[in-house]
């Protein structure tokens, strides 16, 4: 019960010189300016006076500097894009193609191994299924509720309880499933819920997370949690947005409730549930912390991004942890160049 | 554009074809679907609802019985969150963790929100040469995974910069609770491509009117930038600041490198992630431990549930 406070101390005083810096940072360069150009402004003002008092020609007006102005608005984005982003990102790439101490140049060396490592390529083909399971069961869930609710009453606290998952850290959520998948001997009772209902059931209780290849799937179903609220709150938006006169038109001809999914509302929210699917695509590929937190990769269910974490920075393989971070990068791209080239599609249509 | 406006917008609409659109929904409305939905809902709150029953039942029970049995032999108590927050070395001592997280998020929510409003204000609204092509840049930096810039950023911080062997920046050589600093700089830096496109959405959809205006009363663009975007912009702020504040506070491998383990500077996510490795069936400390960690977004998702949808459709469909 001995909790220090005064050893909390400096870290309070550290928040304050945070706080203080942006204050400086940000009043400052708004301060800086504000005040310059004025100073300017009444610098010319008293020209204009002299030259009028003393009959001496106008000072010609030079052109209004825009420039100077983005200049200082975009300086502090664009020296942490620079430095904490775009340099980077190429230096990971150019890390890729060298050693573990990063001295000499192995050429493509760290990709074939991504490839002929037994392990490693367990942890594409786990990339694989969880890119190809989450967004289609996470989307099809989200949209399978989001209709059904918009016909239910109690709409808005049964949307929040599915949405609720999006708020927990994956961390959080890790330890909340682990709690469902948390075994106990068969002679004993059970405290995971799965387990109960299998023993309940007349099976016996199951090390979920040790066995492969089920326990990746059983990782799957966390993610899927968490993302099936995202996916319902963005599609029952766009059910939402269905203008009301086609769903009217549509009932005084008397559509089935089927025909009216198939005809009119997944026609209407098409663009939203492909934003989705794509959105919880790429999140999905970089997934660390459900499975860093649930098994740390262990039993055959380490994924890309975990995968890179620990050659980077627990076995010292820069090389090769750099190469799984491009790779990553090269799976992504498509997605979010797709995504990209919808939205700008949605903008202009 | 096409599914989002009608949704984003609904505030504004006459309110005519609202309560027709409400009529023929209520037409609709079936008991079948209320209670499927409603037992769907109350489904996936099952497991939460487990840990936090959980998390107030004794050491022994929790280990032995499972959640269930509360409700037909009740025994509560406080004694694990006293002891997951208070209890020092390694059972726990989560209020220096809670701590840490409080001073992690604050500042990384803070800086990138100006920074980006700023430059987004600037992408929008001041004429110079290769604007467009600037906010392309910004705007594609957003499909570089933050994976791609972790090893060099952290040799950034520990070995500085040099340029064939002449030290341009000197290394940071940061100790305990300086550490937030590398933090803080981590997730501004991975937060600002986001965070300038959703506000650049917003504020470019600012009338032009009252900008020229403002212009022609001789208004300097810092002045208009103070006086009238940032007043119209608050609910983008609200949003963009709830989602990096879940982002920040969630994030869980952003503080594992640049953080470092350590009781002065790692956050919850961190301390949790390792007692879930280290004391795996210790669930009297896991569950009020994770609980302690959730409550936090919680309320602020709870409370601001409706910035927080608002930006989700804003950024996510709108484009």
């Amino acid at each position: 019960m001995e909790f220090d406070f005064a050893a909390e101390q400096p870290k309070f005083l550290m928040l304050m010189y945070g706080l203080i810096a942006f204050v400086a940072v940000v009043g400052g360069l708004l301060l800086l300016l504000d005040v310059v150009p004025t100073w300017f402004a009444r610098r010319r003002e008293a020209q204009l006076v002299a030259a009028s008092a003393s009959g001496a020609p106008v000072p010609r007006r030079r052109k209004q500097r825009e420039g100077v102005f983005a200049f200082f608005f975009l300086l502090p984005t664009l020296l942490l894009l620079t430095i904490g982003l775009v340099v980077p990102a190429i230096r990971t790439t150019l890390l890729s193609f060298m050693d573990a101490r990063s001295t000499n140049w192995v050429g493509l060396d760290n990709y074939g191994w991504m490839f002929a490592e037994d392990s490693i390529f367990r942890v594409l083909i786990n990339t694989l299924i969880w890119v190809l399971l989450v967004p289609l069961v996470a989307s099809g869930f989200g949209l399978i509720y989001a209709v059904l609710v918009d016909r239910a009453r109690f709409e808005s606290v049964a949307k929040s309880l599915i949405f609720l998952p999006m708020a927990i850290s994956f961390v959080g959520a890790a330890i909340i499933w682990k709690f469902v998948y948390a075994y106990r001997g068969d002679e004993q009772d059970q405290i995971g819920l799965l387990n109960q209902i299998v023993v309940s059931l007349g099976g016996e209780p199951k090390q979920w997370l040790l066995e492969s290849p089920l326990n990746t799937f059983l990782l799957i179903v966390i993610m899927v949690w968490i993302q099936a609220g995202f996916a319902m709150v963005v599609l029952s938006a766009a059910i939402k947005a269905i203008p009301a006169d086609i769903i009217e038109a549509a009932r005084l001809d008397g559509t089935t409730p089927w025909q009216m999914f198939w005809r009119i509302t997944m026609p209407s929210i098409r663009p939203a549930l492909i934003v989705v699917v794509v959105t919880i695509s790429i999140a999905t590929l970089k997934v660390f912390d459900i499975v860093r937190t649930a098994t740390n990769g262990n039993y055959d269910t380490n994924v890309i991004a975990t995968e890179m974490y620990n050659q980077a920075f627990r076995y010292g393989e820069n090389g090769q942890g750099s190469a799984l971070a491009v790779f990553l990068f090269v799976l992504v791209l498509p997605l979010v160049i797709y995504q990209i080239r919808n939205l700008r599609k949605q903008r202009e249509g | 554009m096409t599914t989002a406006t009608p949704t984003v917008g609904a505030g504004v609409q006459p309110p005519a074809p609202l309560t027709r659109a409400a009529r023929v929904r209520k037409r609709l409305n079936s008991r079948t679907a209320t209670v499927v939905s409603i037992v769907l809902a109350l489904l996936w709150t099952v497991p939460t609802f487990g840990l936090f029953v959980s998390s107030f039942r004794p050491e022994d029970q929790i280990k032995t019985t499972g959640w269930w049995t509360f409700f037909s032999d009740p025994q509560f108590t406080l004694k694990n969150y006293q002891d997951v927050l208070f209890s020092s070395g390694s059972s726990g001592q989560l209020a220096s963790y809670f701590i840490n997280s409080l001073a992690i998020t604050i500042p990384s929510v803070l800086f990138p929100i100006a920074f980006a409003s700023l430059a987004a204000y600037a992408l929008a609204w001041i004429n110079f040469r290769g604007r467009d092509w600037l906010y392309i840049g910004i705007f594609a930096l957003q499909i570089v995974p933050l994976q791609m810039a972790l090893v060099p950023l952290l040799r950034f911080f520990s070995t500085g910069v040099s340029v064939g062997g002449i030290q341009l920046l000197p290394a940071w050589d940061l100790v305990d609770e300086q550490k937030f600093a590398q933090v803080w700089f981590a997730h501004t830096c991975f937060a600002l491509p986001f965070a300038v496109y959703l506000l650049h959405n917003f504020i470019s959809q600012l009338p032009g009117d009252l900008m020229e205006a403002a212009r022609v009363d001789g208004a300097t663009h810092p002045k208009i930038f103070r006086t009238i975007v940032l007043p119209l912009i608050t609910p983008a702020l609200a949003a963009i600041g709830i989602f990096q504040f879940l982002w920040v506070w969630n994030d869980l491998l952003v503080a594992l490198i640049f953080a470092g383990g350590g009781d002065e500077t790692a956050p919850l996510t961190v301390r949790l992630a390792e007692l879930a490795g280290t004391r795996g069936n210790e669930w009297q400390r896991l569950t009020a431990g994770a609980f302690v960690s959730i409550v936090v977004p919680l309320i602020v998702f709870l409370s601001l549930q409706r910035y927080f949808v608002r930006g989700l459709l804003a950024g996510s469909v709108k484009g």
